[in-house]
């Protein structure tokens, strides 16, 4: 529909390799290619503080893509994302801590044992649906928090674990700057697997099942299998994006990992997009980005008949989370298809400049 | 094996025990009436404790009138939340409604901080605080208070609900809105009383426990132990939220009996109800009275 009117005039795809292609037009790919490339100058220009929320967005994207693998391609809602996603922090560095492993590989390896527990919890998911399922995850968030304050010698309790530097054959890397290119070929990696995830036969059948199970079903595709594994899917990015943020702090603590947290990151999803990738990364920038324009309203507010009537100072994280709340209320009642469709209607627009029919 | 405190604890449990199921039946209410998980459900009961509050040390005004006052006002209030946020999400997938009520909780939580601050107050005294000797255990007065709020609670519903010309009609509502409406049923109404009264309910429940044990934010926890208590009763029958409340709310206590007496593993009040949550979905999905889905393709 809206993705139509943005290929060129007069290209019809003819083979199913030209229609499953990622890049649609060579100048939609080369602009990609130039745009990855003109953000690897990005730690030459910005300031420290907008390095650091850049890289926020990256590792908070990589989580958000992996419950859009689950909210946006399955169907399926959780409620416990920020618990996995703590628990790959806790593991990565438990594992470079207690192992011979190099952060380097301690991540993906986060990833991985993130998306076993993930399978666990991800069992009921297999019989379970719709309001069942949320539940479900609303119990796992629960369950996981109450571990990480118990498992002491996994978390180190009530003293936050400790995690290394990340490091490459041998070469530490260390501070902003460095950490950045880091998480950039963390991103540009996860996110090309997942949109090639969508082009496979996997993919589609996870697309099946969130159109119509029982279709699907009766097309020979197996819930259980596809239930279970996107739920271990979403574990899995949810693992990593924990591991590089626990290696990003160099500190792990019980804190942050809450149901607040899960419901940021399904507004991230929501807000870019309900099954759209870009759109993912999009949202994630945008729930990265609003907290601190909070920040930004209320010291520009600062002594200001509107700052004494309601306290901004000492009230900005409340006012963080009543935006937040409120965001996502009016997107979801006024731009349900998020900021990707915003976006794909931009630029169907400018396509058709100056004449819009 | 300490008798005493196990009484003590099991008594404790069933006054929170009703307590959720009060909350678990208001929860129903919405669910059954308008097909919406209501994620504020504990946010109600918060809204409610602290206007309430307000009113008698703020405005310093009489019990009796207060909560008259705040009953109507969190019928008005939930006629509007009903009327502004989710009547257009009527027909929207579940998610988007799930989240539309998960934002709503962050909203109002928010606010409440805002407005009211973190700390916990301490309500004013309504009742002179005694304890009653029942076989020799010692119960205070405000325990018995809570027990027959939620019993008249309950009981006033049920007749609502049997005898009433709206009861009627909101239970044909649930069953088949089609039908209702085609027999002359204002099923716009009818969505909007249903979260009038759980609103109203919801805040008479957290005026019990603000009375019980003081205001502050940690009400709205309520809202998220209403969960395993209606999975374990069915989400959608009303008698099974109940019991599911009361079995929910002896069980924390037991769990936290075992736990203080023989395991000592710390704070196994707080998780024992997710465990029975995650073991009733594996094994009864629909809970000891929920209707079976069953679907024909």
């Amino acid at each position: 529909m809206a993705t139509s009117t943005t290929l060129p005039a007069g290209d019809f795809r003819t083979s199913y390799a030209a229609d499953t292609t990622i890049f649609p037009t060579t100048t939609s790919r080369n602009f990609a290619i130039l745009s990855i490339v003109l953000i690897c100058f990005a730690p030459m220009v910005l300031s420290q503080y907008w390095l650091s929320l850049l890289i926020q967005i990256g590792i908070f994207g990589i989580a958000a893509l992996g419950l859009n693998i689950l909210v946006g391609f399955t169907g399926q809602i959780s409620v416990g994302h920020a618990a996995f996603f703590g628990f790959g922090a806790f593991t990565s560095a438990y594992l470079s801590n207690h192992f011979p492993i190099p952060v380097f590989f301690a991540i993906p390896l986060a990833g991985v044992v993130t998306a076993l527990v993930g399978l666990i919890f991800g069992l009921p998911a297999a019989r379970l649906k719709g309001l069942y399922l949320v539940i479900a995850t609303l119990a796992a968030q629960y369950i996981l928090l109450d571990f990480f304050g118990r498992a002491d010698w996994f978390t180190g309790g009530t003293v936050p674990a400790l995690a290394k530097p990340f490091s490459i054959f041998g070469y530490n890397i260390r501070g902003d700057r460095n950490y950045f290119y880091v998480v950039l070929a963390y991103v540009v990696v996860c996110y090309l697997l997942v949109t090639n995830l969508m082009r496979t036969r996997d993919g589609r059948a996870l697309v099946a099942v969130r159109d119509h199970y029982l279709s699907a079903e009766i097309m020979g595709i197996n819930l259980t299998k596809y239930r279970t594994l996107s739920f271990g899917l979403a574990a899995f990015f949810a693992g990593v994006a924990g591991g590089l943020y626990a290696h990003y702090n160099q500190i792990v603590s019980n804190e942050g990992f809450g149901i607040d947290r899960s419901i940021i990151f399904l507004a991230m999803v929501i807000i870019g997009g309900v099954g759209s990738i870009m759109g993912t990364l999009m949202g994630t920038a945008f729930m990265v980005l609003l907290p601190e324009s909070m920040e930004w309203l209320s010291v520009a507010l600062r002594g200001s008949p509107i700052d004494q009537m309601l306290g901004l100072k000492n009230n900005i994280a409340f006012l963080r989370e009543v935006a937040i709340g409120l965001i996502i209320v009016v997107f979801l009642i006024f731009e349900p298809d998020g900021l990707a469709h915003r976006w794909r209607q931009i630029k169907a627009y400018w396509k058709l400049y100056p004449f819009s029919h | 094996m300490n008798f005493e405190l196990l009484a003590q604890l099991l008594i404790y449990g069933l006054v929170v025990g009703t307590l959720y199921g009060v909350v678990a039946m208001s929860f129903v209410l919405i669910y059954k009436a308008t097909q919406v998980v209501n994620f504020a459900q504990g946010e109600l009961l918060l809204i409610g404790a602290w206007v309430c509050w307000a009113l008698l040390t703020k405005f310093q005004v009489p019990f009796w009138l207060g909560m008259p006052i705040t009953l109507v006002f969190m019928f008005i209030f939930g006629v509007l939340v009903q009327i502004v946020i989710l009547r257009p999400m009527i027909g929207e997938p579940i998610i988007s409604v799930v989240m539309v009520t998960i934002a709503l909780s962050t909203v109002f939580q928010a606010l409440m901080k805002w407005i009211f601050g973190v700390n916990l107050q301490p309500f004013p005294r309504v009742f002179t605080t005694t304890t009653v000797d029942f076989f020799g255990l010692k119960i205070q007065t405000v325990y018995v208070m809570s027990l027959i709020v939620s019993g008249a609670m309950m009981a006033g519903m049920a007749y609502f609900f049997k005898a009433s010309k709206y009861g009627l009609a909101m239970r044909a509502t649930a069953f088949n809105q089609q039908v209702a409406q085609s027999l002359g049923i204002s099923v716009k109404n009818v969505f909007a009383v249903a979260w009038a009264i759980s609103a109203v309910v919801s805040a008479v429940a957290g005026v019990v426990v603000a009375v019980v044990n003081g205001v502050s934010s940690g009400l709205a926890g309520y809202g998220i132990k209403v969960f395993p208590a209606v999975i374990l009763g069915g989400l959608d029958s009303v008698a099974g939220a109940v019991i599911g409340g009361i079995i929910i709310g002896l069980l924390e206590n037991l769990a936290h009996f075992v736990d203080s007496e023989y395991l000592h593993w710390g704070n196994l009040y707080e998780v024992a109800p997710f465990y029975v949550l995650i073991i009733v979905l594996m094994i009864k999905p629909y809970g000891l009275f929920g209707t079976k889905d069953i679907e024909r393709v």
